[in-house]
């Protein structure tokens, strides 16, 4: 309706413009009321502060004084003299590359494997691929990659005869990416995996139905021409959250490598900005290094939506 | 139900019924190994949670407790109860603050998810895009900025500052529209033909179709509200909540790992206990959703 009003304005001239807005508006008040509940408090508790934040990627601000607008001397430092920054954008794009695509096929595949089974079995499979997400176990993990001889991966290892003195996994700096990258994906079947759970349930039968009749007999068959084609928003979802969990991983490392990781070998964008932002009150220099994060993840996904965009509706 | 017994029937008899039997086999024991490997710290937490504390540190390590115990457990409750407040005040704060946000979150989200993705008009597209930017952007500044917004709203230390900013989640908003999305439009105009109204649309048309996403929201805004730490938002003892304190009383490294394990299996129970009973919905829908284009 509102785009029909907009075209017929194209000619007319801007008050006459404003008036069909207005009652367009007014049209649609049932709309506005159903969205209020969740604008009134979405524009309070996070459209404000973010806006008032984008600003202090130029400034000095370390949070005792008032913000001291610097232009854009943040960014020229970030990318000439911040070495680390420049080990933390690679250490972030290898996490990414390894924890992004696998953790989204994964949820994908198992999302569908799962939803193959006897209803029973799907309650069990499902808490049992989204019960890491909901666990807070960095302790457990820290054990099980203990650097003695009690760790359970070494004493494994030990007892199998294949190695006969402990490896230091949590500091050694071969080895703690490697680690922060398995407990990642350990954790990563969360919001995507259970929303592609939930688009899987809701596919109509008839659809299956319809696809027997007109000769799919494979699983193979009916995951092509049936499922993906009407998956395109959950698809889309869980790639939003991918991107968003693989990009701004930072607590896992923290948690389970110590921080700073040994020679900086798990140290992700995120960790940098939190480095300056709450180690070293550097608060503006830190909005600097979350906004680059922020556009690269923008742009990627604008580029999956594009890929996307023949399954949506 | 009539159909669903046609569609087993069609599927039973259009394949070599023993080859699909073979195959869900197949795809059983693959998830079943893998979930093994996935359930593997967990169980491991729980048993260390049961283990004495000299058997924490035994070599080889036991994938078992030789003498459980659950003195860890009464550790960890002696230490919360040792606080000036009882125990079942911060109970009581936890679930004020998880029932209301997974409430308030759920109908929120599931009435502007429903408008956004079946209306046009003026400044849905703007939100729509705002929601997704919203979820892109991660910044510490925000948290800063968030804390300013709400002591100027006078919200510090005051038990509403736990449960206002987690109502409006751009994540459930997201995952509602884009399941909505996909309802076919001639079922909201064939409602609105009949003279419903948006809201009675939105709630007795739309979301009994909509259970699964639905269920999988209240699952995220559950275990996103039952971990609310009070943090620097709220310092009176009395409006702390038990992720809080829990975690107070398990920080002390490697030392008090048992307790530390403990802690971790008792915040655990309760988000299990929300996901099978919603997960359950989520996966009975199957059998009765009728929406046909």
């Amino acid at each position: 309706m509102a785009k029909l009003s907009a075209e017929k304005t194209g000619k007319k001239s801007r008050k006459e413009k404003r008036r069909l807005l207005w009652l367009s508006v007014k049209k649609n008040k049932a709309c506005y009321a159903m969205i209020a509940p969740f604008m009134i408090f979405f524009v309070i508790f996070t459209v404000v502060p973010v806006i008032m934040s984008l600003p202090m990627g130029f400034t000095d601000f370390n949070m005792a004084q008032a913000p001291k607008f610097i232009g854009l001397s943040n960014y020229t430092t970030l990318f000439l003299s911040d070495r680390i920054f420049v080990k933390s954008i690679r250490v972030t794009i290898v996490f990414a590359l390894f924890t992004g695509p696998v953790s989204y096929i994964l949820c994908f595949l198992l999302a569908w494997l799962i939803n193959e089974l006897h209803p029973k079995l799907k309650t069990v499979f499902t808490l049992i691929f989204y019960a890491p997400s909901m666990a807070n176990v960095y302790t457990v993990w820290q054990l099980i990659f203990s650097g003695d001889m009690n760790g359970y991966i070494n004493s494994f290892l030990i007892n199998l005869g294949l190695i006969n003195a402990p490896i230091q996994w949590l500091t050694d700096a071969n080895y703690v990416l490697g680690v922060t990258i398995v407990v990642q994906l350990w954790i990563s079947l969360g919001a995507g995996f259970l929303a592609l759970r939930a688009g899987f349930q809701n596919i109509d039968r008839s659809m299956y139905e319809a696809g027997a009749i007109e000769g799919i007999k494979t699983r193979w068959q009916e995951l092509i021409y049936i499922v993906i084609p009407s998956m395109g928003p959950q698809l889309m979802f869980a790639a939003v959250m991918q991107i968003v969990s693989s990009f701004t991983a930072g607590t896992v490392a923290q948690n389970l490598v110590g921080f700073p990781s040994t020679d900086y070998r798990a140290h992700t964008i995120m960790t940098h900005a939190y480095d300056y932002g709450w180690v070293r009150y550097e608060m503006g220099y830190s909005a600097a290094i979350c906004m680059i994060l922020f556009i690269v993840m923008y742009i990627l996904n604008k580029l999956i939506s594009r890929v996307l965009s023949k399954y949506m509706d | 139900m009539q159909t669903a017994v046609n569609i087993d029937k069609i599927k039973g008899s259009n394949r070599q019924a023993g080859k699909k039997i073979g195959g869900t086999v197949a795809i059983f024991i693959f998830l079943a190994v893998l979930g093994l490997f996935m359930v593997l710290p967990i169980y491991l937490t729980v048993v260390m949670s049961i283990k004495p504390v000299e058997e924490l540190f035994i070599f080889p390590p036991k994938l078992y407790a030789i003498r459980p115990t659950l003195n860890n457990f009464s550790d960890m409750f002696d230490a919360l109860n040792s606080n000036r407040v009882p125990f079942s005040r911060y109970v009581f704060n936890s679930i004020a603050v998880t029932v209301s946000v997974t409430v308030l979150q759920s109908i929120f989200a599931s009435m502007a998810a429903f408008v956004l993705a079946k209306c046009k008009f003026p400044g849905s597209k703007l939100i729509n895009s705002i929601i997704v930017v919203a979820l892109l952007y991660q910044s510490n500044v925000i948290y800063i900025m968030q804390y300013i917004v709400m002591a100027k709203l006078g919200l510090i230390d005051n038990p509403l500052a736990l449960v206002l900013p987690s109502i409006a989640s751009p994540m459930g908003l997201f995952l509602m529209r884009q399941s909505i999305g996909q309802i076919p439009d001639a079922m909201i105009e064939a409602a609105k033909v009949d003279g419903a109204g948006l809201f009675r649309i939105c709630w007795q048309i739309v979301m009994p179709n909509q259970k699964p996403a639905l269920m999988t929201l209240v699952i995220f805004a559950f275990q996103a509200a039952w971990n609310i730490q009070t943090g620097t938002l709220v310092f009176q003892e009395q409006y702390k909540t038990l992720p809080t304190v829990v975690t107070q009383a398990a920080s002390a490294g490697l030392a008090r790992a048992g307790v530390a394990m403990a802690a971790a299996v008792f915040m655990l129970v309760p988000p299990i206990v929300v996901f099978m009973l919603a997960q359950r919905q989520v996966i009975e829908t199957m059998a009765h959703s009728g929406i046909k284009d």
